[in-house]
């Protein structure tokens, strides 16, 4: 067989690469990114037809400070280093970032008692910026807030951000650097007794020096075939409302609760294509594949809303889905190298993977370099890609006058909730990683996204969608 | 940039908007912008018959019945440019517009909004479940089946028991597919007529009242839905490979939030009087905008009933007086107009526009004012969810201007 992608036809492959990349979750682009900055032969293999389309899609969205984190962690670290990196990144690139700041709010004496120690905390891990403020403060930020809330603790750097854009712009310049871009083919085994590490798939076999195990909820099954018994992945849903538009003038910046020993708890966020967002829940399942919501877990939502800001429950909800955490038994990121049999294990990178991403792409750079590999930075590197405006805060096509006028495509507009042109969904199928159905389409465009769920412009985008990938000459 | 001007601004290109800016073509310039590549909102997509009968005086299929509409506004000389969506307000006379023939902004005087109403589709009816393919709105059925000449699937549930309801049935059995079930939360269908409907058209579909979608199956495809009887719990399942949520109306609402008018209670859409102004001088609305959601031919009536108060505004005629805004009383949800103004004419038709949660086999309605009864009505036909109850304006006709709000109640 051979490992050529269909949108990379006359692109060649080595017999052995030097690095595979296993998971095309965000983890696994940004290692991509990362590593075809050197002299190296790289693929990245994903079981599904579309990088980011598991937990990498289905997630709050936040560019967490890592105010926090358990103090001297390795997550500690890699959110506070990535945090750096991607907001960087997203400048660079046009990544939809918007600084839009957290407040954490007390509703309980006890939970007011506990601002402090966060605060404390929150410097342990490096972040100067939190401010407690009085209910008074608190009201004044958040006038829509519902009543009875004692005081808060201000975040102003943690920010939204768009996840599916980041993923894709890691991958979009890794092909331009070189990268294999191996989809829908699942890793089956591995044998890493020889000389190179033989890696099979459900299409045929492929050979590195270098495995980088980035398989999210796969990581210990993937772990396990090279005899290891370390973790298991324990997926832990958690369930989102999505709100209409027109709720957005209710909430200014990410309101938090105070986090107990179950987790971050339930926030109301502004989203980055100017939506709000209540959730997440937070419950352990079994099965992996499991990201349907629950009639328990709405409801729940329902209820945590009516508490936090009432009036956000009068506004109509546009979207609810799920994602899934890939939380193990262990209470920090599974991170290991093997130097001799050259194999990196990036596990349980569980809620603040988004964040962590750029900086676990150096870690893995740092691991290699330690076992001995000698890397030289390529000499000729495309400048990064400038990724297409799909945040709300952003100038986007159809507001742009003088794009319109240089291609009246970008003035066609086909998704009217979203408002996305016929101009970006032909960009988007014509990209160097274009998507293969409306999901993978949407997250490109934001096409389908918005209050009609798809009773105007469903057909229509589905038959650009059919059209743009007949074009390609492939079949699904 | 410099805005472009009009007499007249109409917001959305479907039977309302159409039917104003013909009956107002002939005063003075107007402009209808329609974001679809055709004009004719939702009867372009609704390829049945049943359209035109109160407006054109004869009954035609959908597409026909937007034709037709088209072609008078045009005659009379309105121009209406398609693909050219609004997007915002620029200020209270202007609006910023998006097409291919660039980004402008226009201005008018007057301006109406005729955006309509559209299904609550399936999130927002915060259904549990997976998030398969297969899960339609009546809208979005009809739109695939009839514009793209797609195909759904084999075995449907139609959620909803409305007239929209059976619109859906008849869509899915020309594509093919089967309605395996019809389903709604009330104790009885919500159209009265809907087993006569279905009779008529030769459906023989089983409809499954007390009983509520509670989680969607199905990785990829739809394979069942989990439906719940609301009086006992008890949950069962239901095998399909497509659902088709209907009914169940949002009006476009978005723009006219946007202006900061005042909004109508119950119906989600802006307040309007029985001239069909909204709060704000200049700005009209029109349509299932306005009441979601009446048939075509009642919505069209409301573009030429609007016309009036806009060539009165126009020509500075008359200052719109003192009002007495109307309240409802559950079970009924919501009433249109629910302004109404020292001097201003009967609303369109001569009939209040009201939705009821309950039904009640006969119509009898009272409107009071403080203590005082104002109007009694009794209609020799039922109040039914799902449908608008057209009420004679005669229930009001003595409304006292200085005596605080009308409260209207099912009695
Ligand atoms: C509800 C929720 C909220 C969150 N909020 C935030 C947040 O606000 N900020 C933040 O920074 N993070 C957040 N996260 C965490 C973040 O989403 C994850 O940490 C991140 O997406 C993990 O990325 P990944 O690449 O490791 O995993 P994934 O995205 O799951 O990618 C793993 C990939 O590996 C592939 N794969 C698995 N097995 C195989 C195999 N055998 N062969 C080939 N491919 C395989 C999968 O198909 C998948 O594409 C949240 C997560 C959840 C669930
Ligand atoms: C499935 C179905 C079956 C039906 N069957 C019948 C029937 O048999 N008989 C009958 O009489 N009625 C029927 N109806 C009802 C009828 O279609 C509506 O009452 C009628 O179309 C409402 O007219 P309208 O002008 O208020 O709104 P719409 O027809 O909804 O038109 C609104 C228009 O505004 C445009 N618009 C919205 N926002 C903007 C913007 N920002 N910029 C530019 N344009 C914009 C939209 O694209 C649309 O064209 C049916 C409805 C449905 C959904």
């Amino acid at each position: 067989m051979s490992p050529v992608t269909w949108n990379q036809p006359n692109r060649e492959a080595p017999d052995v690469f030097d690095v595979v990349i296993i998971g095309g979750g965000i983890v696994g682009c940004a290692v991509a990114r990362e590593l075809t900055a050197f002299d190296l032969t790289v693929a990245l293999v994903e079981a599904r037809a579309d990088i980011g389309d598991v937990t990498s899609k289905s997630n709050t969205a936040i560019l967490h400070t890592g105010f926090d984190a358990t103090p001297g962690s390795l997550e500690s670290r890699l959110v506070r280093r990535g945090y750096e990196l991607l907001s960087r990144y997203s400048t660079v690139t046009g990544i939809p970032v918007e600084r839009t700041g957290a407040l954490l709010v007390a509703w309980t004496d006890e939970e007011r008692d506990a601002l402090p120690k966060l605060a404390d905390k929150a410097y342990k891990n490096g972040y100067e910026h939190a401010e407690l403020v009085d209910a008074q403060e608190v009201y004044r930020r958040e006038p829509h807030l519902g009543p009875g809330a004692l005081g808060g603790l201000a975040i102003p750097d943690e920010s939204i951000i768009c996840s599916w854009t980041s993923a894709l712009a890691y991958v979009t310049e890794a092909v331009g650097r070189g990268l294999h871009l191996l989809l829908d083919r699942s890793v089956t085994g591995l044998d890493a007794s020889g000389p190179v590490t033989e890696i099979s798939t459900t299409r045929g076999q492929v050979h590195a020096r270098w495995v980088v195990n980035a398989a999210g909820h796969g990581a210990d099954v993937i772990d396990q075939f090279l005899g290891y018994d370390r973790f298991t992945v324990v997926p832990r849903k958690g369930e989102l409302i999505v709100f209409d538009k027109c709720a957005r003038r209710l909430v200014n910046s990410i309101v938090l609760p105070v986090p107990s020993s179950r987790g971050k708890g339930v926030l109301v966020s502004p989203t980055i294509y100017g939506n709000v967002m209540l959730g997440p829940t937070s419950e352990n399942i079994h099965d992996r594949s499991d990201t349907s919501t629950t009639p328990a877990g709405l409801s729940f939502l329902k209820s945590k809303g009516q508490q936090i800001m009432p009036t956000l429950l009068d506004e109509e909800v546009t979207a609810t889905y799920a994602g899934l955490r890939a939380s193990t038994e262990h209470d920090d990121f599974v991170l290991d190298s093997d130097p001799l049999t050259r194999y990196i294990l990036l596990g349980g990178i569980r809620s603040t993977g988004l964040t962590a991403s750029m900086a676990l792409g150096e870690h893995v750079v740092e691991l290699m370099k330690n076992a001995g590999e000698v890397l030289r930075v390529s000499e000729q590197l495309p400048d990064a890609p400038r990724m297409p405006s799909i945040g709300q805060a952003s100038l986007r096509p159809f507001e742009n006058a003088e794009l319109i006028a240089r291609d009246p495509e970008y003035g066609r507009i086909v998704c009217f909730c979203e408002r996305v042109s016929r101009g970006e969904i032909r960009d988007a199928l014509e990209s160097a990683v274009p998507p293969t159905d409306l999901d993978g389409l949407r997250r490109r465009t934001r096409a389908l996204m918005g209050r009609c769920q798809g009773f105007y412009c469903g057909a229509e985008v589905q038959a650009l969608l059919n059209d743009g990938v007949h074009a390609r000459g492939t079949s699904l | 940039m410099t805005p472009q001007t009009c007499g007249v601004l109409v917001i959305g290109g479907g039977p309302s908007g159409l039917t104003a800016a013909a009956n107002l073509a002939a005063q003075c310039r107007v402009v209808v912008l329609e974001r679809e590549s055709a004009a004719g909102g939702i009867p372009r997509h609704s390829d049945h018959t049943g359209y035109g009968l109160r407006d054109l005086r004869r009954v035609m299929s959908g597409p026909e019945y937007a034709r037709v509409l088209v072609e008078r506004a045009v005659a009379a000389g309105a121009e209406i440019r398609t693909e050219s969506m609004m997007t915002s307000w620029v200020d209270d006379h202007t609006v910023a517009v998006t097409s291919p023939q660039g980004r402008y902004e226009i201005s008018a005087p007057a301006i109406i909004l005729a955006t309509g109403a559209r299904e609550r589709p399936r999130s927002a009816r915060l259904v549990a479940g997976d998030r398969p393919a297969g899960v339609f709105t009546t809208g979005s059925l009809q739109n695939l089946v009839h514009l793209h000449h797609g195909s759904p699937g084999s075995k449907a549930l139609v959620v909803g028991t409305e007239l929209v309801s059976w619109s859906a049935v008849l869509t899915l059995r020309e594509a093919g597919c089967e309605t395996v079930a019809m389903i709604t939360e009330r104790d009885r269908p919500e159209s009265y007529a809907a087993f006569h409907h279905g009779a008529k058209v030769g459906l023989s579909t089983p409809v499954s009242t007390m009983t509520k979608v509670r989680r969607i199956l199905g990785r990829d495809r739809v394979e069942a839905v989990e439906v719940e009887d609301v009086a006992t719990g008890a949950l069962r399942t239901i095998n399909c490979d497509t659902v088709v949520f209907t009914a169940d109306w949002i009006p476009d609402n978005e723009l006219a939030r946007l202006a900061h008018i005042d909004m109508a209670a119950g119906s989600g859409g802006p307040q309007v009087d029985t001239m069909l102004r909204t709060s704000r001088p200049g700005l009209f609305a029109i349509g299932n905008l306005v009441h979601p959601v009446d048939t075509a031919d009642v919505c069209a009536l409301d573009g030429r009933h609007v016309a009036t108060a806009v060539r009165d505004f126009l020509a500075q005629r008359s200052t719109p007086g003192q009002s007495v805004s109307i309240v409802v009383q559950a079970p009924l949800r919501w009433i249109s107009p629910s302004v109404m103004r020292v001097g201003d004419g009967a609303p369109a038709r001569r009939k209040f526009l009201f939705w009821t949660d309950e039904y009640r086999p006969v119509a009898r309605l009272t409107a009071t004012q403080g203590h005082a009864v104002i109007g009694r009505i009794t209609l020799p036909w039922p109040a039914a969810p799902g449908r608008v109850l057209r009420v004679p304006s005669a229930l009001l006709a003595r409304a006292d201007f200085s005596a605080g709000p009308i409260t209207v109640a099912l009695t």
